[in-house]
């Protein structure tokens, strides 16, 4: 039938084309053999990732909780149960930190860290656990413990530590006493983010020997337990050994002497229950919450959000249980984010790297996700996209699940080196929160580029399946059988092909056991092992702990600038206007047209090409050396505001400046 | 003039009324008056300046002090009152003013109408012996006794001989049961007789006492009647009160069950002809005490005034009588003859007192920290005074709530009755209310066995036994039950208001309180200890503990006990503050949850089904006060030898308190010192003797300088 074409157009509103635009379809092959053999694998993966879990939540085992008990004391997890606010949740971090490290075993690492909110205001909580080798700190506890207070002075969370710890452990001292990282940074730490006015707390649960002692001496308030709370520097036996002065714990530093005499503690609890309650009430208290810290939010973001259109637990199926076996990313994303919605950036170019704007919990973020090995568009194009959020203050997500750059001569001579550096920069200099998630393989510059643990994301967490490494083990085995062969040959040495298979083995297997999500979370390279089906949770909890009330601004570094004068040169158009022409390197020009930028001209003329995104960049030709960009917003008629003053181009006041 | 004035007044209709009352018998009034378009007054005593009877009428105006002398008995003010307001009329309702013929006089004195009978026929039915007497002639039956003048103790015990024991004795003035005895044989006479003399002089200042034969099994039957001023007097049946505690009703119903109706119209006409005796008009009731065993009936008193229970008539003859009390007032005709007078299904009134049912039924006062009464309907009543948060005083009836019930019959009445009762939920100070369910679902009443003995008689049945501690394994089970349906219902609500106290709009970060809540690996857990308040058990001390396991699927595994019961898998559905629907083992229920805290105690009242308890769980721990026993000062760090208590600071001598040698015990105080304009007072650090105390008022010391020593024996 005949139908009117105007007002078939009128009947589709204009915002209504936008709206659906970045909905992520279901792309997952349900029946294939090969995600049914994921499915078995992420299985066995799980419940075997369960028992690790259920040894550690057992604490230090049944004798040692009896004792506990006996003493009228709880569990570090029930401890930090009673601090959060009712029916919270709480956010733990390297559950199996310490996890086969040792000979014997120290589940969690003798220490439980994590996040959780505390009369609406989130705290990170670090509580030893004394049931675990009286809660002595092993190399990895302090490591633990730095991490959690690392986190704390990164996202500004008041700092509650349950302490009950018998101090270092003294057959393991040289690993815990002396180094920068080791024990004593612990009470920099503590000092360091008081100053910074992040308040520390301190809850005496039990002991506090020796260095322990400063725990709740360099707190700005702390609480100690009549009976099982005591501090001093040297417990009763050194004092007997040093001084021959005899004297029970409790007189030598119980709650009683520290509340009344030595003004060392400020709270008297009379158990811990009580004590618990007044650590509660500590951060109640805390006024200056009315200015920051309290959970806060950005203007942008949207309290009603969707959840993913699809099952969150088939995360567990997509994970990749055989790194060669590639993962179309969207499908991991379309499991994580508000409404599968996904607002891709620049899809078509550089398409190994999956770049673009989506919500977790009506939270905006940029997610930047791998698809495969990184090339140097790839790789460009998450410089851009980093940048473009480190301007607009988007907090950053990273899914890892990276072989790689790509290797070659074709690849070096893209200037892959040079692109892989723009996006380990953008990374590194980005100041916006920045959450990491390892969901597959996670290789060698990959690592840095995608944000690994030496980028310091707010939160990096690991999926059971994933592996890591400065690369493959075949690829090592082959890179150093090269090398021990070339070595033999100069000393006129035959090398068997038998001796070398053994040879390669040995390395291999060595790779396949420091790869194993377990070696990398007992030695906190990582923030814990999530669950796959867990991810949007998780993520959600730690964007929310890493907001800043205040956007931090992003400086680039040297590198970047150089590149960015360089890439400016003035060129003269035929119709006489000036123009400008983006050059990346010696090798290639973009045009203004391929780089999606439209540059106003001294007489505000505008290039015809208009970027699909929503915002473009807009720069006065008629300031030529002291370079100011403006972003304006893209109207439905090409009628550009300003994003910072809502004015019109011509009106606009505000700029934002790219260069110094 | 003034009499000719008072005529036309009265041929005026009521337009306001002063309700010389408190409490739901004065909502009562002003609710049929609001009805009829008549404005209202209250009046209060300070006690009550926030009732909801204040709230209520139209205008309310202050009469004295909390004590009822002062106020609610204070005629004077009353009547000030009603100057004051312009009222023409004084509405009494029952207790404080409306059995005094003073005060019906002084309202007609002053020309005010007082709505009820005319002060001659209260103060002949007030005096207990005259009114007798009068019935005697009027041939009304009396209870064989002795009701003269002559009050010679010996005299008065041939009379009990007479009669024959069992014998009571009773004041002539007065009522409640005060000053009442039952003298089971003629050795116990003469100390009861003193005793209810004393106690009838101390109460109503008449030492009068009459003797009565004393009926074994009876049945306290009443007669509701009604007359206006045109000497027409009917009756509205009966009601039958029988079911009493400390001689007070708290269940009456209408009519009387296993009544015949050739018995019914005797016992009306009865009724009828001792109203009549004394030209009665308006409301009142005539109470006869029917003798079980024999069949036969006795007069006992007439209340000249509308009763507690009126509403039971109310309901079984589907008429307003406090409207009928105001057209009387008005001179208005009866509107119905007695063949007129309907007698519709079946009714029934419990009373809902804050009492302690345990403790002898002894009257309570608190606050209404919940106060839910059940949905009213055409056959449903709830007459009240009182709303949630308000007190309940001593200086009052502890009356809460009446709940009226109407059915078709006796047993679709009870039926009705005792789903109210269950759903009638009250919290913060002890009720009858599960008293009142078991008398309901007692065999015996369900069969209308009613006698004024009924409690007593069945007391085994209705009460539990407080020295028997051994509760049944059913009672624990429920009690355990509703206890987990507690902490599910807790974790729910909370939840809710962790959200909610989040400030500002930041509803984002309600991902930390999602449902349910996250935990890495593992499922949230939460422990509560709770003690159970109940009264199978009055040392109930066992501190009960709930371990909660949060459920994927936003359902809670409960367990209780230390012992790690296999639990039960309760959901739960928030509807609004305290209403909750939870399923357990595929049962779905509604259930109740009041939440308070009362000094530092929270309590926990849950209703479900039939069923309500109450837990309790200490806030946060009373720190113990006396500092000494946490700390005492560590004698070796000092230089001073053992018991030397040195100056804590520099200061004067204001005050020696005990003298050198004397012996003290351990905290007694020993001298005040004053500095920085504060006292401080040194006490002795142990007992034992004083020693070395040189220092004399007025001089000043060190700090640190000794003052005296403690020396032991």
């Amino acid at each position: 039938k005949w139908r009117n074409p105007i007002s078939s157009i009128a009947s589709t509103p204009l915002q209504r084309r936008n709206f659906c635009l970045g909905v992520l379809p279901d792309t997952l092959d349900r029946n294939s053999d090969a995600f049914v053999r994921n499915s078995e694998n992420m299985e066995q993966l799980m419940s075997q990732l369960q028992s690790h879990i259920y040894k550690v939540l057992g604490g230090g085992g049944a004798e040692a909780l009896r004792r506990n008990k006996t003493r009228n004391k709880l569990l570090p997890r029930e401890r930090i149960d009673r601090v959060v606010d009712p029916g919270s949740s709480f956010l733990e971090l390297s559950q199996l930190a310490g996890h086969e490290l040792y000979e014997e075993s120290l589940p969690s690492g003798g220490i439980i860290t994590g996040i959780g909110p505390v009369h609406g205001r989130l705290c990170m909580f670090v509580a030893n656990d004394p049931t675990v080798k009286g809660g002595t700190y092993y190399p990895i506890t302090v490591k633990k413990h730095l991490r959690a207070q690392e986190i704390a002075d990164q996202c500004n969370l008041p700092c509650i530590y349950l302490v009950d710890s018998g101090g270092a452990n003294l057959p393991r001292q040289a690993d815990v006493f002396p180094d920068r990282d080791n024990f004593g940074r612990i009470f920099y730490n503590q000092a360091q983010m008081s100053a910074k006015g992040i308040p520390q707390i301190a809850l005496v649960m039990g002991s506090c020997t020796a260095g322990g002692a400063y725990i709740p001496a360099m707190a700005d308030e702390s609480v100690i337990v009549k009976g099982n709370g005591t501090i001093f520097l040297a417990g009763p036996p050194l004092v007997k050994a040093a001084t021959g002065e005899e004297v029970t714990a409790e007189d030598l530093g119980g709650a009683s002497m520290h509340c009344k005499i030595s003004g060392v503690s400020d709270h008297f609890a009379e158990d811990e229950l009580h004590g618990l309650a007044i650590g509660r009430n500590i951060v109640r208290n805390l006024y200056m919450a009315g200015n920051q810290g309290i959970l806060r939010e950005s203007p942008n973001a949207l309290p009603d959000y969707m959840d993913p259109l699809y099952d969150m637990n088939e995360l567990r199926s997509i994970a990749p249980t055989d790194q060669k076996q590639p993962v179309d990313i969207r499908a991991v994303i379309a499991r994580i984010v508000d409404g599968s919605e996904f607002d891709e950036f620049k899809k078509l170019y550089g398409t190994t790297l999956v770049t673009g704007f989506a919500r977790i919990f009506g939270r905006p973020v940029g997610i930047v996700g791998n698809n495969g090995i990184l090339f140097t568009e790839s790789a460009l194009k998450g410089a851009h996209f980093i940048q473009l959020c480190a301007q607009r203050n988007i907090p950053l997500i990273f899914l890892q699940n990276i072989t790689g750059f790509m290797v070659g001569s074709r690849s070096e001579a893209s200037g892959i080196a040079k692109a892989g550096a723009k996006m380990v920069m953008a990374v590194s200099c980005a100041k916006v929160p920045k959450v990491t998630v390892i969901v597959g393989g996670s290789f060698g510059a990959g690592n840095y580029g995608m944000c690994g643990r030496a980028y310091s994301p707010n939160f990096l967490f690991i999926w059971p399946n994933s592996r890591i490494s400065v690369m493959g083990g075949a690829q090592a085995a082959g890179v150093l059988a090269q090398i021990e062969r070339s070595n033999k040959k100069k000393l006129g040495v035959e090398w068997n092909k038998e001796d070398e298979e053994t040879f390669k083995s040995k390395v291999v297997e060595a790779y396949e056991r420091e790869a194993s999500s377990y070696y990398s979370t007992a030695r906190l390279w990582d923030d814990g092992i999530i669950d796959p089906a867990d991810t949007r949770k998780v993520l959600g909890l730690s964007l929310s702990a890493s907001m800043k009330p205040v956007a931090e601004e992003t400086k680039f570094g040297v590198n970047e600038m150089q590149e960015l004068k360089s890439m400016l040169a003035p060129k003269r158009l035929c119709d006489g206007r000036d123009t400008w022409e983006w050059k990346w390197g010696k090798s290639k020009v973009f045009s203004v047209k391929s780089m999606y930028i439209v540059l106003m001209g001294g007489q505000g003329g505008h290039h015809p090409h208009l970027h699909p995104f929503p915002y473009k960049v807009v720069w006065k030709a008629n300031v030529p050396l002291n370079v100011r960009f403006k972003l304006f917003k893209r109207g439905i008629i090409d009628n550009p505001t300003c994003v910072l003053c809502n004015a019109t181009a011509e009106n606009c006041l505000s700029s934002l400046c790219l260069l110094p | 003039s003034s009499s000719s004035s008072l005529e036309t007044k009265l041929n005026e209709p009521i337009e306001k009324i002063l309700i010389a009352n408190r409490g739901e018998i004065a909502c009562r009034i002003m609710k049929t008056s609001k009805r009829l378009g008549i404005q209202t007054v209250a009046v209060y005593s300070d006690a009550d300046k926030d009732s909801l009877h204040v709230k209520s009428a139209d205008e309310a105006v202050r009469i004295g002090p909390p004590p009822a002398r002062l106020s609610y008995l204070n005629a004077s003010h009353i009547i000030q009152a009603a100057h004051r307001t312009g009222a023409q009329a004084v509405h009494p309702g029952y207790g404080f003013l409306s059995e005094s013929a003073e005060f019906a006089q002084l309202c007609e004195a002053e020309g005010l109408i007082f709505i009820g009978p005319p002060a001659s026929a209260i103060s002949k039915m007030g005096d207990k012996s005259a009114s007798k007497r009068i019935m005697g002639a009027a041939g009304v039956p009396l209870v064989p006794g002795y009701h003269g003048d002559e009050q010679d103790i010996d005299f008065m015990k041939l009379e009990a001989d007479k009669i024959g024991y069992p014998i009571l004795i009773k004041p002539t003035h007065g009522g409640g049961g005060k000053g009442m005895r039952i003298v089971q044989s003629p050795d116990e006479f003469v100390e009861s007789f003193l005793g209810a003399q004393r106690e009838a002089a101390a109460s109503f200042g008449v030492k009068t006492i009459l003797l009565e034969k004393y009926i074994t099994q009876p049945r306290h039957i009443e007669v509701q009647i009604f007359g206006d001023k045109h000497g027409n007097v009917l009756h509205l049946y009966e009601r039958d009160c029988s079911v009493q505690r400390r001689h007070q009703k708290i269940i009456e119903e209408a009519p009387a069950p296993n009544v015949k109706a050739e018995f019914r119209s005797h016992l009306g006409e009865a009724a009828v002809s001792a109203a009549k005796a004394v030209s009665y008009h308006n409301a009142g009731t005539v109470e006869f005490i029917v003798d079980t065993i024999s069949g036969q009936f006795y007069f006992m008193e007439m209340n000249t005034r509308l009763q507690v229970e009126h509403p039971v008539t109310e309901m079984i003859v589907g008429q307003d009588l406090v409207e009928w009390q105001i057209r009387v007032a008005n001179g208005e005709p009866l509107p119905l003859s007695q063949a007129q007078v309907p007698l519709k299904g079946h009714a029934f009134e419990a009373r809902i007192y804050a009492e302690n049912v345990p403790k002898g039924f002894l009257p309570a006062a608190g606050v209404l920290r919940h106060y839910d009464p059940v949905t009213v309907s055409s056959t449903v009543r709830v007459e009240t005074g009182v709303e949630q948060g308000d007190t309940v005083s001593m200086h009052y009836d502890p009356m809460i709530a009446k709940l009226v019930v109407w059915g078709e019959n006796r047993d679709a009445a009870l039926v009705k009755m005792k789903d109210c009762l269950s759903k009638f939920r009250v919290a913060g100070l002890p009720t009858n209310i599960n008293f009142l369910q078991r008398l309901a679902s007692h065999w015996a009443f369900q069969k209308g066995q009613v006698e004024t003995h009924f409690i007593e008689h069945f007391k085994a049945d209705l009460l539990n036994d407080p020295s028997d501690t051994t509760m049944t394994t059913e009672a624990y089970a429920a009690g355990l039950h509703a206890l987990a349906l507690v902490g599910a219902c807790i974790c729910e609500k909370e939840q809710v208001a962790s959200i909610e106290s989040l400030h500002g709009n930041n509803n984002l970060n309600s991902i930390w309180y999602a449902k349910p809540p996250f935990r890495v690996h593992h499922l949230a857990k939460r422990t509560m200890e709770f003690q159970w308040d109940n009264e199978h058990d009055s040392v109930s001390s066992n501190i009960l503990r709930l371990d909660i396991t949060y459920q994927p699927d936003r359902s809670y595994l409960v367990q209780t006990g230390e012992g790690n019961s296999p639990g039960m898998i309760i959901r739960v559905f928030h509807f609004a503050d305290h209403k909750f629907r939870v399923e357990a083992d595929g049962l779905s229920t509604d259930v109740s949850l009041a939440v308070y805290s009362k000094e530092s105690t929270k309590h926990f009242h849950i209703w479900n089904g039939t069923h309500h308890h109450h837990f309790w769980q200490k806030k946060g721990l009373e720190l113990s006060t006396d500092d000494a026993s946490q700390h005492k000062p560590n004698l070796e760090t000092t230089s001073h030898p053992r018991g030397t208590v040195v100056a804590p600071m520099a200061g004067l001598v204001v005050k020696i308190l005990v003298k050198d040698g004397v012996k003290v015990a351990e905290g007694q105080p020993v001298l005040v010192l004053e500095a920085m304009k504060m006292e401080h007072i040194v006490k002795a650090p142990s007992t034992g003797y004083v020693n070395g105390l040189q220092v004399t008022s007025g001089q000043q010391v060190f700090d640190n300088s000794v003052l005296f020593s403690i020396k032991d024996e």
